[in-house]
């Protein structure tokens, strides 16, 4: 055994990363196909005020973190599906609302502001026997989600009108993805923070989409280098004495970019 | 009327209309697409549906695979009304090339396929070796089944256009629609095209409905006509139509008819 997993944080550290070096790209693939990458993104700075609403009330900041994050997701996503708005600007209205909304309220109950940090930038080294089981049981929700409705997913993604006139209930599958997000990212930003979340979702599946010439391959795929990410993150992380978050995401963009190199126009 | 059925599907009075519609409004936009539009289509029919550009030729079909809902009128398929109707997988669409398939999405041909029976297969069931079996075989009757393993981003034109057709196919449809599928296909690849079509409407009884703007083509395929600018202007057999003057009318002084001879 490496010397690094001899201390249970560390071993705690490396099953969190894990867990969503496995959800986050699987989800991705699935975003960044439908032209929704940002949505990562809107519902972690949702999730914030959730967070933010924690500290402040005295409730756990997990649990308030996730209700607001899925409560985000189901608006933003009727919201879209409404076509009142140009385009992403829903999302842009939620990413911006829960970040207003977290900053307000951390300034109604001053103090806090340690406490943010670890939210905004994650601390994947301070995850908790407890935290470990809510992300192993959040983790098992959204693969056990992607496995069941796999075909039905697919069917969406590759042509979302093709689904509909088979009869498929497009609507409440668009809105499981996105409660599928939210929770995604509420178990993310435990490892990388608010600010980073969006790179483990999008990163890993743009770089497997570089690669797969299949679907499955293409989720595979992405789990692997997300893999591969959080690990090598973390290693540098700990022998180097860098921010897990940052490390770990900086390792997914190095490998993009060795496979955009590689492979210099994406697969026609 | 036919008695026996070549293709051996389950079919219920063969008096049934396929497709019945009544009166059937369509408004876009506070724009009127489709006028007080009565169709009956038969098992068995050939239908091509004709018009100039921005006649709703799109949009009727859009109506009758549930996509646009009509502002007024009725629509029943297979005798059920629209509304109640929910035996999507006897209905096959195979929507514009262009506006349905992102080339860049990492899918092999079989994936796409298997993907026409989604919905027969119901929500949260995985795929059975029946699934399977019948998405190789929609692949056999379009003559691409050696291309099962390809990415689809590596397919031409044409051969996309046979995979698309394939997963209308995959759910074993009586009824398939399909929207200007020449389009970007090369004369060789629409001469097999359409023999294809002819083999799917002569021995497996499949009810066809195409819409194109390639009338002369068409005119000489079908074997019925269905002549649409916002109203239904003739519906008959093409020989009707030539001798009405509906087709002339329809393109005023039938200059296109001859022009869109590719």
């Amino acid at each position: 055994m490496p010397e690094v997993l001899q201390y249970d944080f560390m071993r705690r550290a490396l099953a969190a990363g894990l867990m969503i070096g496995t959800i986050a790209p699987i989800i991705g693939v699935f975003l960044v196909l439908r032209r929704l990458s940002l949505i990562a993104d809107t519902l972690a700075h949702v999730a914030l005020a959730g967070v933010a609403l924690g500290l402040v009330t005295g409730a756990p900041p997990g649990a308030t973190a996730l209700a607001v994050s899925v409560a985000g997701a189901v608006g933003v996503e009727r919201l879209r599906v409404s076509g009142r708005l140009y385009g992403e600007a829903a999302l842009a209205i939620y990413l911006s609302g829960g970040l207003a909304v977290a900053v307000v309220l951390l300034g109604v109950g001053r103090g806090l502001t340690v406490d943010l940090f670890t939210y905004l930038f994650g601390t994947i080294t301070a995850v908790r026997p407890g935290d470990l089981w809510t992300i192993l049981v959040l983790g098992v929700v959204v693969l056990g989600a992607v496995a069941v409705l796999y075909k039905d997913l697919f069917a969406v993604t590759f042509d979302e009108e093709g689904a509909r006139v088979q009869g498929v209930p497009v609507g409440a599958l668009n809105l499981l993805l996105a409660v599928l997000v939210a929770i995604t990212v509420v178990v993310a930003m435990r490892v990388v923070g608010v600010l980073l979340t969006s790179a483990l979702v999008v990163i890993p599946a743009v770089t497997a989409l570089r690669l797969a010439r299949a679907f499955r391959t293409a989720l595979l795929l992405a789990v692997a280098l997300a893999l591969a990410a959080v690990v090598g993150g973390m290693a540098a992380a700990y022998y180097l004495d860098l921010p897990a978050g940052g490390a770990i995401v900086l390792a997914s963009l190095a490998l993009f970019a060795a496979v955009s190199a590689l492979t210099p126009r994406p697969p026609r | 009327m036919r008695t026996s059925d070549p293709s051996g599907k389950a079919w219920t009075a063969a008096s049934v209309p396929v497709v019945e519609l009544e009166h059937v409004c369509v408004d876009i936009g506070g724009q009127r697409v489709l006028d007080e539009v009565s169709l009956r289509i038969q098992r068995g029919d050939f239908v091509g549906i004709i018009g100039p550009n921005g006649a709703g030729k799109t949009t009727l079909l859009r109506v009758l695979v549930g996509l646009v809902r009509p502002t007024c009128g009725h629509v029943r398929l297979f005798g059920t009304d629209q509304r109640a109707f929910r035996q999507w997988h006897r209905i096959g669409y195979v929507p514009q090339q262009a506006a349905a398939v992102d080339a860049r999405f990492p899918a092999t041909v079989l994936e796409v396929v298997l993907s026409g029976r989604t919905g027969l297969r119901g929500l949260g069931r995985p795929w059975s070796p029946a699934d399977r079996e019948a998405a190789r075989q929609a692949l056999e009757v379009v003559g691409v089944g050696d291309l099962h393993d390809r990415s689809i981003g590596r397919l031409s034109a044409g051969q996309l256009q046979r995979v698309l057709i394939a997963r209308a196919l995959a759910s074993g449809p009586d009824l398939l629609l399909l929207d200007e599928p020449t389009v970007g296909v090369d004369r060789d690849a629409q001469d097999q095209f359409y023999a294809l079509l002819r083999r799917l409407n002569r021995e497996m009884g499949t009810t066809l409905v195409l819409v194109s703007h390639d009338v002369s083509v068409v005119a000489g395929e079908v074997t019925r006509l269905a002549c649409l600018n916002r109203r239904l202007v003739f519906h008959g057999s093409p020989q009707e139509a030539m001798a009405s003057g509906a087709l002339a009318a329809l393109y005023r002084a039938g200059s296109l008819v001859v022009a869109h001879r590719h």
